[in-house]
């Protein structure tokens, strides 16, 4: 009897829900820490991340407008259809970044967990960011945080499946929609894990992954004039953070990064402030 | 019936005291100051005084004493004790209220009325505010003892000098942080006043420090290494100018900057109310208002009962002396300004909007535009796009509240926005889908030191006032935003 041959993943780019193939046709080896072949991964251009903030605009009004409720269920339904994965991710993790299984194990459950504490914060923004304000006069003034838009993320390079989740959490539990680069190095989880948010009645494009340079699409995130934020924790050179904010300030993106910790600051980082007054009288 | 006119009635001018020449306020003292140019009354452009040029040298002297206040003494004082100082404050600036007004309304040329009832005042409620805020900053939202940024460099505009002064100043000292403060070239004096102020209020030398001058002395504050956080309220070209020069540092930034918002009117708003907001939306101050309900959003049923209201209210307007107590309309601010105005409202005439303005008479001497409304006009024009920061109103109409939804968001702004509507179900939902961050509901222009100011998109990053504008001058004890 012959040995059954596995069939392999072709690894795409989550782009609006579909999982398409770079439009540039162009990919890039990956391979495990001990320098083994394990696929090849798409090599994303300046028109994908075009496409993808397009669907993300289009996905962001209605995600805004659902419940919080709502989203936090969704986000919740994510931890539960990754916990159905976790062996998947587990291999995955090691090959890529040739850990031990446990080691593996540990980061993949952090980063189940971490959806489980971000679901929970979607209808509490409110309460930590918003106010009613004592004015002096006949007014009712109170204020609201509200999601910014279309936010671009750029994923650590380590860390690449509880780092991606740092990405896209924080920034879609508000109600924005996120195009995130997964690390150059070891985007296939972070494919995998689109696979996740396909089936966890996550709107289409209010998640978008690509996987590619860097180096090539940093700087069209940074100057493309519909993306609002842009959080830049997966960036360490000084030269290339500089660069992206320079770029950025062409519309006044609102650019941050963090380091691994959970923290709402997360989340308000990438939400507005929105003040309404109102006259009280009979 | 017999018509009575007003009669003049003049505030005196006879309570401030304008030095012939100004140096800057550094570490505690005035200095002597180079390369001093005029300051003029913008109503009548007499010289009221020569204030000093600020060079690299009085910008490091500034930030120097900024640094060493900071380190030696506000960093290491308490909370109790710094509120203590911006309640002195607050309490000098009510004391000194008339020789404030009268001074912003000789420098700026901005009604009496209006910075005697609106910028003083609320310059005092800001110190105020804040001055409470000292002893409570674990309350802030950032956990327990947050940490102050450090020297804050600060920079203010033309159209509220003393209430700028005061949104920058008071949270930043509450905070803990020291300033460098440069007022805008044609509007330095009631910053220098403030000086003494501080004086009085015996604030540790080097806390503020003011150094007065134009846009060079401004860039060259921003991209001092000393300077650890800007504050900037202005132009969304400088702003952005500013964000390009701290892209290599780790400077924080607060940008404060420009709108052009949408005054919403539904069938079903209180028709006289409306016509008031909308007078008070866009001539408040001239218009010189970064917030100013400059495009006026009008439901087509209600458009031309609401125009000829308006124009009989706009005839009403009292263009003058702005040291007279009856003046609703006073002096543009510069010649610069003027001229800006002019050019925008001559693209308005040339692409085919209709311009109108009541019969007024113009005063000879100084910068003067009579109250402007543009009707006719479309989405693509200037005037509906680019901020004209003066008494112009741009009208477009709609039919559907999501058509005026779609128009008031089509601008790279968003600052504010007003609605005018008797449903309640109607306004939350257009506050809710309006992209701006003040939204006046049935009211136009309204300020408080406890209610956040701040814009969407280009019109800047951050909020002032509240416990969100607090938190622009704070920092996380350990910082995860690093």
């Amino acid at each position: 009897m012959s040995e059954r041959l596995e069939v392999k993943k072709t690894y795409k780019l989550y782009i609006g829900g579909s999982f398409p193939r770079s439009e540039s046709g162009r990919t890039y080896e990956i391979r495990g820490k001990d320098g083994a072949f394990i696929a090849n991964a798409c090599l994303a251009s300046r028109k994908d991340l075009k496409d993808a903030v397009v669907a993300a605009r289009s996905a962001q009004a209605s995600w805004a407008g659902a419940t919080a409720y709502n989203r936090g269920q969704i986000l919740y339904r994510i931890a539960e259809m990754m916990e159905g994965r976790r062996d998947q991710f587990i291999n995955e993790i090691c090959a890529a970044d040739g850990i031990s299984p446990k080691d593996a194990a540990k980061e993949v459950m952090a980063a189940i967990d971490r959806w489980v504490w971000y679901a929970g914060w979607s209808d509490k923004l409110s309460v930590l960011a918003g106010s009613t304000n004592p004015v002096a006069g006949p007014y009712y003034n109170f204020t609201i945080p509200e999601p910014m838009g279309v936010v671009g993320s750029i994923a650590p390079e380590e860390h690449s499946l509880l780092g991606l989740v740092d990405a896209i959490a924080p920034i879609i539990v508000s109600g924005n929609t996120c195009i995130v680069l997964a690390s150059s190095r070891a985007p296939l989880s972070a494919i995998t894990f689109a696979e996740v948010m396909a089936t966890s009645d996550l709107s289409h494009g209010v998640a978008n992954v690509l996987t590619g340079q860097k180096k090539e699409l940093a700087p069209w995130f940074a100057s493309h004039m519909d993306i609002n934020g842009l959080d830049i924790s997966g960036v360490d050179e000084p030269s290339m953070i500089s660069d992206i904010k320079t770029a950025g300030a062409q519309n006044l993106k609102r650019i941050h990064s963090f380091n691994g910790a959970q923290n709402p600051q997360r989340i308000l980082a990438f939400m507005e402030a929105k003040t309404i007054w109102h006259p009280i009288g009979v | 019936m017999t018509e009575f006119e007003y009669a003049p009635a003049l505030e005196s001018r006879s309570i401030v005291t304008i030095k012939p020449q100004y140096g800057h306020f550094i570490n505690g003292a005035f200095t002597q100051g180079s390369n001093h140019f005029p300051s003029i009354n913008p109503s009548d452009e007499e010289i009221l005084s020569h204030i000093a040029l600020g060079n690299a040298q009085d910008i490091d002297a500034a930030v120097d004493a900024a640094r060493v206040a900071y380190e030696s003494t506000w960093s290491k004082m308490s909370g109790k004790e710094r509120g203590k100082y911006l309640y002195r404050i607050a309490r000098i600036l009510q004391e000194r209220a008339r020789e404030f007004a009268v001074l912003e309304t000789l420098d700026n040329g901005k009604p009496i009325r209006e910075s005697r009832d609106v910028d003083v005042p609320l310059a005092a409620a800001h110190f105020f505010y804040h001055a409470g805020w000292a002893d409570k900053l674990d309350y802030a939202g950032f956990g327990e003892s947050p940490r102050a940024h450090g020297v804050a460099g600060q920079i203010i505009p033309w159209n509220f000098p003393i209430l700028m002064l005061a949104w920058k100043i008071a949270p930043a000292l509450a905070a803990g942080n020291t300033v460098v403060l440069k007022p805008a070239e044609t509007t330095s004096l009631t910053a220098l006043l403030f000086a003494e102020v501080c004086q009085q209020a015996e604030l540790p030398a080097g806390v503020v420090n003011i150094v007065t001058g134009d846009g060079s002395t401004g860039a060259g504050l921003v991209d001092h290494p000393g300077t650890d956080k800007i504050a900037f309220t202005g132009s969304t070209d400088v702003g952005k100018a500013i964000a390009r020069a701290i892209a290599p540092t780790h400077k924080k930034a607060t940008l404060e900057l420009g709108g052009k918002a949408a005054n919403i009117v539904f069938a079903d708003a209180a028709i006289d109310e409306a016509v008031e907001g909308i007078v008070n939306g866009i001539f408040f101050n001239q218009g010189h208002v970064c917030c100013a309900g400059s495009r006026l959003l009008l439901q087509e049923d209600v458009a031309e009962e609401i125009l000829a209201k308006l124009k009989v209210r706009m005839a009403k307007i009292r263009v003058g002396n702005p040291l007279d107590k009856n003046t609703d309309l006073g002096a543009i601010n510069s010649s610069e300004q003027l001229q800006k105005i002019r050019d925008l409202s001559q693209t308005g005439d040339e692409e085919g909007a209709e311009r109108w303005s009541p019969d007024c008479i113009l005063p000879g001497n100084g910068f003067w535009f009579p109250p402007t409304i543009f009707t006719g006009v479309t989405q693509a024009h200037r005037i509906a796009r680019e901020e004209i920061f003066g008494p112009v109103l741009s009208v477009l109409t709609f039919r559907t509240p999501q058509e005026a939804i779609d128009k008031a968001n089509n601008t790279p702004y968003g600052l504010s926005a007003g609605v005018w509507s008797e449903k309640g179900s109607r306004i939350l939902w257009a506050a809710q889908q309006l992209k701006a961050g003040v939204i006046w509901a049935n009211t136009f222009n309204k300020f408080d030191p406890a209610s956040p100011f701040g814009g969407y998109k280009e019109s800047g990053w951050g909020r002032e006032g509240g416990r969100h504008g607090l938190t622009a001058y704070l920092k996380e004890a350990e910082s995860n935003n690093e």
